[in-house]
């Protein structure tokens, strides 16, 4: 079972700085992040690839996504 | 289906198309290095509808209304519209009120800045210099748990209010159209001279706000993000956008003959460089703490950002109180109570920076 980090509802950058306080807190491992807008999920996708974890992107509903997010 | 434009090529080209006509809509009529200002425009807006009496600055300036309804447009065709708010509204009305005050004692917001260096004007530079302090200041207050807190999903009609009242002001405009020699049309305002008597042709205006909105919506184009991003990520995908919609601006006036490097004799400018940079430090900051330029606000108020339009409102307001508090500036220097008006909006979003903090 993965962590979760619930970033929904958060506005810019904040989504982003949740997901890299944790995965920096983490070193390696498996956590999902939710998020509720495209431009959240985008960012947050995009950050943590550049960071060397790899995305699988689960459309939860039209209104939400589960970004699953691994390293090591 | 991928979102090409949310690619590093796509935010390039999005920037390079704001950029190319950006330079056109001056060619077309718009004032001096003013193609596209968010700030100047909202002001225009706020004294075609008599909220300020600034006779000079009165026009419903269609790329605004083009930018709110072509982000909706693009918003619903992608399955993208959100409506939502609840996030700390009250918070974002006076951020938005002071980061126009901000911009306006610095003559122009961070589209107008970048837009000012690619016409030759070095006094954006200072006011460029502000606005990254203004963005780092506000990355601080993130990086220690500054928060307006969740916006919650709502009704699709608060999503939809921000792109009808854009529609109202549309109709009025065309409803009222300016008479030649005439400084009010039904209830509109008009200025026979200054900055707010120059504007390309409406359908231009319009078309290319609609295909600024569309475009922005899409690849979530942002001046503050721009450089928010690179402080606090070491990131450039936002950056890469706002350097190419320089790079365009800058060769098409050079091409248009619209680059004069210096100065002094700029358009719709000052060079008193200690206000520019202060301005946009008040600014960078409000749009910081707001998360997102004056341009991206509109584009999410357009996709269903309740806070955000609150946030636009914030604007207008604060362009009204600009010009009736004699806080704006004029190519003369800053207004009689500027200066005042700088420093209380850095203690009002200090106040919002240290008390707005989650506890870890």
């Amino acid at each position: 079972m993965s962590e979760v980090v619930d970033a929904r509802g958060l506005s810019c950058p904040q989504p982003v700085l949740v997901m890299l306080q944790k995965i920096e807190a983490m070193g390696s491992g498996k956590v999902d992040i939710l998020v509720d807008t495209e431009t959240s999920m985008e960012n947050v996708s995009r950050a943590a690839g550049a960071k060397g974890w790899s995305v699988n992107v689960v459309s939860e509903s039209d209104e939400e996504y589960r970004i699953e997010l691994s390293k090591g | 289906m991928k979102n090409f434009f949310s690619s590093r090529m796509g935010i390039i080209c999005v920037g390079l198309v704001i950029g190319l006509f950006a330079s056109l809509l001056q060619y077309w009529g718009n004032p001096g290095n003013m193609g596209i200002c968010v700030a100047c425009f909202e002001r225009d807006i706020a004294g075609a509808i008599g909220m300020h009496r600034a006779g000079v600055v009165q026009y419903i300036r269609p790329e605004i209304i083009g930018f709110v309804l072509g982000a909706m447009i693009a918003a619903f065709a992608a399955k993208d519209f959100r409506p939502r708010a609840g996030s700390a509204p009250v918070v974002r009305f006076v951020l938005g009120a002071f980061a126009m005050i901000g911009a306006l004692v610095f003559l122009g917001c961070p589209w107008r800045a970048v837009l000012r260096l690619a016409g030759g004007d070095l006094n954006a530079v200072i006011g460029l210099l502000g606005l990254v302090v203004g963005i780092g200041i506000g990355t601080i207050f993130f990086k220690q748990g500054y928060s307006l807190g969740r916006s919650n999903k709502t009704y699709t009609s608060v999503g939809l209010l921000m792109p009808l009242l854009m529609i109202g002001l549309l109709a009025l405009a065309f409803l009222y159209p300016p008479i030649m020699g005439e400084a009010k049309s039904g209830v509109l305002f008009y200025s026979l001279k200054g900055p707010g008597a120059m504007h390309a042709p409406l359908l231009a205006s319009l078309g290319i706000g609609l295909l600024v909105g569309v475009l922005a919506q899409r690849s979530r184009f942002c001046t503050m993000g721009a450089v928010r991003d690179l402080l606090l990520f070491k990131q450039v995908h936002l950056l890469s956008g706002f350097l190419a919609l320089l790079v365009a601006a800058f060769v098409m006036n050079l091409v248009l003959g619209q680059f004069n490097l210096g100065f002094e004799g700029q358009p719709v400018a000052h060079t008193q460089s200690l206000w520019n940079f202060m301005g946009m430090v008040l600014a960078g900051l409000c749009f910081a703490l707001a998360g997102g330029c004056p341009g991206r606000q509109l584009f999410m108020a357009g996709e269903g950002d309740g806070d955000a339009s609150v946030f636009v409102f914030g604007m207008i307001v604060g362009a009204a109180f600009a010009h009736n508090f004699g806080l704006a500036s004029s190519p003369k220097g800053v207004g009689p109570h500027g200066i005042a008006a700088v420093f209380i909006g850095l203690a009002v979003c200090l106040f919002i920076g240290f008390t707005m903090r989650k506890k870890a």
